[in-house]
């Protein structure tokens, strides 16, 4: 009963003779629907007062999670962490979304794609800690508060990305068994308010994914003190012209 | 009773009881960060972006240790290390 995804053999992929299992399969379809609609949004983008629907829908999107991490980093590079933070939000998002489509089987649920979601933040900690606090203040953060606390920073860094994974997995997987046992049960009406709440849960967990993982990336940078005034001037830009 | 009775007996009970303790403590950690979340809620409406958004994250940490007892659960019944084991000593 136990779903997992990554034993079911969706097809072989052809000239290669590699069985693609299920997990691949359907997040090469979200994929698939993610491009597709950013290429129709995004075809014929223009300034002004007319414009496409595409264009005005995709605009607020953007906006919304713009604000959504300017608040958390208080405005200061937020342009930085948009494009990652905002495609982990996305991604994530369509995955759970696509859940009430019947027959689809998430990625999500399983442990394979989280997994590689949360190795994206622990790269992504050195990657735009250094980009945006420098080497050395990256590693001075490590030390802190005292260098005999190295051993123990390390070893958050690995637990609360790997928690992140955990996270994801365990609450995707208990709503597709929740459904499953309901559809054994009562098959009538009762497995629909649990679905509702799965697709609630779903829009929750990736909005936690994202603000996790914006919070640990964003974390060597902490307050605004130790940043030169040349980096603070885009961000007003920004905000104009978004 | 052979060995696979007894594992699968034991793991079954561990299931129950690990979800048992783990869904309990966890909605009730969760209850109460809720319930001053919804206190300070009330008393600066102003801040309502910042407290939810706060509020949410902790209900997600929190939540993590009854994600760890469900994932646990889940092992035990349905991916059981063991029970490959037990079965071999079954077939003999």
């Amino acid at each position: 009963m136990l779903e997992l995804y990554d034993e079911q053999i969706a097809f072989i992929l052809p000239y290669f003779n590699f069985p693609v299992n299920w997990t691949i399969a359907s997040t090469w379809i979200v994929m698939a629907v993610l491009l597709l609609v950013s290429w129709l949004a995004t075809r014929h983008l223009k300034t002004g007062n007319k414009v496409s629907h595409w264009q005005t829908a995709m605009e607020v999107m953007v906006k919304i999670i713009y604000g959504q991490i300017s608040e958390m980093t208080k405005g200061v590079n937020t342009m930085t962490y948009l494009p990652f933070i905002g495609t982990l939000f996305l991604f994530i998002l369509t995955c759970n979304l696509l859940t009430i489509i019947p027959t689809f089987k998430t990625p999500t649920a399983s442990l394979s794609t989280t997994a590689a979601l949360a190795s994206m933040v622990l790269l992504g900690v050195p990657f735009f800690g250094i980009k945006t606090a420098g080497m050395k203040k990256y590693l001075k953060k490590y030390l802190e508060p005292s260098p005999a606390m190295l051993p123990f920073n390390i070893l958050s860094e690995l637990t609360s990305t790997g928690a992140m994974a955990v996270r994801l997995f365990g609450n995707v997987l208990s709503g597709v068994i929740i459904g499953s046992i309901c559809l054994m049960l009562v098959p009538f009406i009762l497995p629909l308010p649990m679905q509702v709440l799965g697709l609630f849960t779903g829009m929750i967990q990736a909005y936690i994914f994202a603000m996790l993982a914006l919070m640990y990336v964003s974390s060597v940078h902490g307050d605004d003190d130790g940043v030169p005034a040349q980096d603070k001037k885009p961000v007003a830009t920004d905000n104009e012209t978004l | 009773m052979d060995l696979a009775a007894i594992l699968g007996s034991i793991s079954i009970f561990t299931a129950g009881f690990c979800l048992c303790v783990g869904a309990s403590a966890a909605g009730l950690a969760e209850g109460y960060a809720v319930a001053s979340g919804l206190t300070s809620l009330a008393q600066q409406p102003d801040e309502a972006g910042s407290i939810s958004r706060t509020m949410f994250i902790s209900l997600a940490i929190v939540e993590t240790s009854g994600i760890y007892c469900f994932v646990v659960a889940m092992i035990l019944l349905f991916a059981n290390p063991f029970w490959q084991y037990a079965v071999s000593v079954a077939a003999k």
